[in-house]
């Protein structure tokens, strides 16, 4: 069952993810208490082992925040990541689960809105609002 | 290299249902290459079987290891301690691996997580074709180097037959036509008179065909 | 003579021949072969049977065989190395023969990934070149491929398939050479639509000499409509069809396609009688063996030889 305060893990790439959610926290956002974020050096860095991990040691959702397309530093880390996190939903999927459970989120840096919003779209979801 | 993939995770979850506490086993050679049971694999198979009985209130507590390489008898003393605690082995090395397993830890169930699928490589990153089909009497040399046994649909020894077209088998037209391959490779080497002997019928013994087989080498025995 | 089958005598002859074919059913209905071995009667040579065709399980091709025997037909069993290894296959020519069937056709037969048994594991224990020798020295040294003397006489006439449509195309003609070493006595050939292609490797092949050591039937198979002359181009295997054929089917007006279609293959039949080293057709009208009889009458065929 998911609580009230669901348990997010949101891994975040250092170029993207991490200034958005820093973004997000400066101008003041609504972000829930259950949010646990990780800063990784680049999208390509979030390895199955880590995002399975994280839903089995109790997290309801893995969200990983990393670059648009075209603009990874290390050219193709947040295509990877993409690859990586719709294999996991696949294997979600396979034992009953909810793909919704490991989404991928592509941001800008200076975008904390987005961020913030994507983070309360996913606490929607899994709270089925 | 042995070329392997996970079985669904569905039979795997079947074959663990008895089980409370088991050991899920990857090895360090083949399968780790491609990507199939080497740690990284273990470490995620495991917390989806984990999250898996969590979610249908049934948990299951998993030691996870990698070991070294399965293949070999004295690889299996890495995991000797780990087997005292558990009712099983959930193995994600190839056949061989598991067996060996099977084996060693005779009072405990090994179940196979992966499908042994061939001898092959990575023919590009996460892409494996099969080269070998271990037939035991090697005949590269005839062939320009590309086996017909494993890569011809029909094994022939005489090929291509008449469903080869735009180097293509009839099989499909995402399957190399392995005579095309041998044809223009021998003619790139000047080699296509080759191909005007016949190949006599190929002696199968030497193949599964022939039974279980052994390699005795006495230089070698102690 | 080899066998003295009705097929090698017309060779011998030096009549142009005629074989048709015939696909058994898919189960023991063996009214179902009457009735297409009716049409062919006193039509054609001989009739090839196939021998669980595109891996399609259906009659056996000897069992059949055997029963268009008994009609007054000549067989031609069709044989693959998909279904049997090397024991099967010579325990099955000896059945064959014993029953008084005389030609056998050395496929290596149709991958199973097109039949209605995917699941099911090929043997290819010999392939068809191999197969050919191994029957030819079972009738010509009286001996099985294993050493064992051959109790009785096995007689036999021995073809083989050849594809001047399939690639490598330049070595088409040596992988015959290939197969009239390994004993075809006769060659039936893929469907031809493509005369220019077909005609070149006629070239190779009677550079090689072959044209005299084997006799070539060149094969044909009337299209049905313009819908099955696209798909074929598109589709099938080791099947060239030239646009200008596409065409003339899809042009045909509603509900003639299929006169079309035979009024091509007749057109090809007097094309090939005239090709120096073809020393006949063969007619592969599945499902539309009742066909048969117009296209061998209105290519000027008949009467066949008796
Ligand atoms: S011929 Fe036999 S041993 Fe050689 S590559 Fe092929 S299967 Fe392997
Ligand atoms: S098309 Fe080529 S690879 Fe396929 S079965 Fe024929 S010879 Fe073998």
């Amino acid at each position: 069952m998911v609580s009230k305060n669901p348990k997010i893990v949101a891994f975040c790439c250092e170029e993207s993810g991490m200034p958005a959610y820093e973004h997000a926290v400066s101008l003041g956002l609504d972000l829930p208490d259950g949010l646990k974020v990780v800063a990784l050096p680049c999208g390509g860095k979030a390895e199955t082992g880590y995002l399975m991990k994280a839903l089995d040691e109790g997290a309801d959702a893995v969200m990983v925040f990393a670059c648009y397309e075209g603009n990874c530093k290390y050219v193709r880390g947040n295509i990877r990541a993409e690859k990586r996190v719709n294999y996991l939903r696949e294997r979600l999927e396979k034992i009953g689960l909810s793909p919704e459970k490991i989404v991928f989120c592509p941001v800008a840096p200076a975008s904390g809105q987005r961020f913030a919003e994507l983070v309360q779209r996913e606490v929607d979801t899994l709270l089925g609002a | 290299m042995i070329i392997a993939e996970q079985k669904p995770i569905e039979e795997i979850l079947e074959m663990l249902a008895p089980h409370k506490k088991i050991l899920l086993a990857g090895c360090g050679a083949c399968v780790t290459v491609c990507q199939a049971g080497g740690e990284k694999e273990v470490g995620v198979l495991a917390s989806q079987i984990r999250v898996a009985r969590q979610e249908a209130g049934n948990p299951i507590e998993i030691i996870e290891t990698t070991l070294t390489r399965q293949c070999e008898p004295e690889f299996m003393d890495e995991a000797k301690d780990l087997m005292n605690d558990v009712e099983a082995v959930l193995s994600i090395a190839c056949g061989i691996g598991v067996q060996l397993m099977a084996q060693t830890f005779y009072d405990k169930p090994a179940y196979p997580g992966l499908n042994t699928s061939f001898l092959g490589f990575p023919e590009e990153h996460g892409v494996f074709t099969e080269r070998c089909a271990a037939c035991g009497n090697c005949v590269l040399h005839l062939t320009g180097g590309i086996c017909p046994i494993a890569r011809c649909s029909k094994s022939l020894l005489n090929g291509p037959c008449g469903g080869s077209q735009d180097g293509k088998c009839e099989i499909s037209k995402d399957v190399d036509c392995a005579w095309q391959l041998i044809y223009d490779r021998l003619k790139a080497l000047g080699k296509l008179e080759n191909l005007a002997e016949i190949i006599p019928p190929k002696k199968w013994i030497t193949s599964r065909d022939g039974g279980p087989r052994k390699i005795v080498r006495e230089d070698l025995r102690i | 003579m080899k066998s003295g089958s009705n097929l090698e005598k017309v060779f011998e002859k030096g009549v142009f021949a005629v074989t048709a074919e015939l696909g058994p059913p898919k189960g023991n209905d063996v009214k179902v072969v009457m009735e297409k071995a009716k049409h062919l009667k006193g039509m054609v040579d001989a009739v090839n049977v196939t021998d669980n065709q595109t891996a399609i399980v259906r009659m056996s091709s000897i069992a059949t065989s055997k029963l268009i025997l008994d009609m007054g037909l000549e067989p031609v069993m069709q044989m693959t190395c998909r279904d049997r290894n090397r024991i099967g296959i010579q325990s099955d020519i000896f059945g064959a023969t014993a029953l008084g069937i005389k030609n056998c056709l050395c496929l290596s037969g149709d991958h199973q990934r097109f039949g209605n048994e995917i699941d099911s594991k090929n043997v290819y224990d010999l392939d068809s070149i191999q197969l050919l020798s191994v029957l030819k020295g079972i009738r010509d040294e009286g001996k099985t491929l294993g050493g064992d003397e051959v109790e009785g006489d096995v007689k036999l006439f021995l073809g083989a398939a050849a594809n001047p449509f399939g690639d490598p195309f330049e070595f088409r003609a040596i992988r015959l050479a290939k197969k009239v070493k390994a004993g075809a006595d006769f060659i039936q050939t893929q469907c031809i639509y493509d005369m220019d292609r077909f005609r070149e490797w006629m070239k190779m092949v009677r550079d090689l000499g072959l044209h005299e050591r084997t006799h070539i039937m060149g094969g044909v198979m009337p299209l049905k409509s313009g819908g099955m002359a696209r798909y074929m181009q598109k589709n099938v295997p080791g099947i060239t069809i030239p646009d200008e054929i596409v065409k003339r089917m899809v042009a045909a007006p509603k509900g003639k396609g299929a006169a079309e279609g035979i009024k091509i293959c007749i057109e090809t039949i007097e094309q090939l009688k005239e090709i120096e080293g073809v020393d006949g057709v063969h007619i592969m009208a599945l499902e539309w063996e009742h066909r048969v009889p117009e296209i061998v009458e209105e290519a000027g065929l008949l009467p066949r030889p008796s």
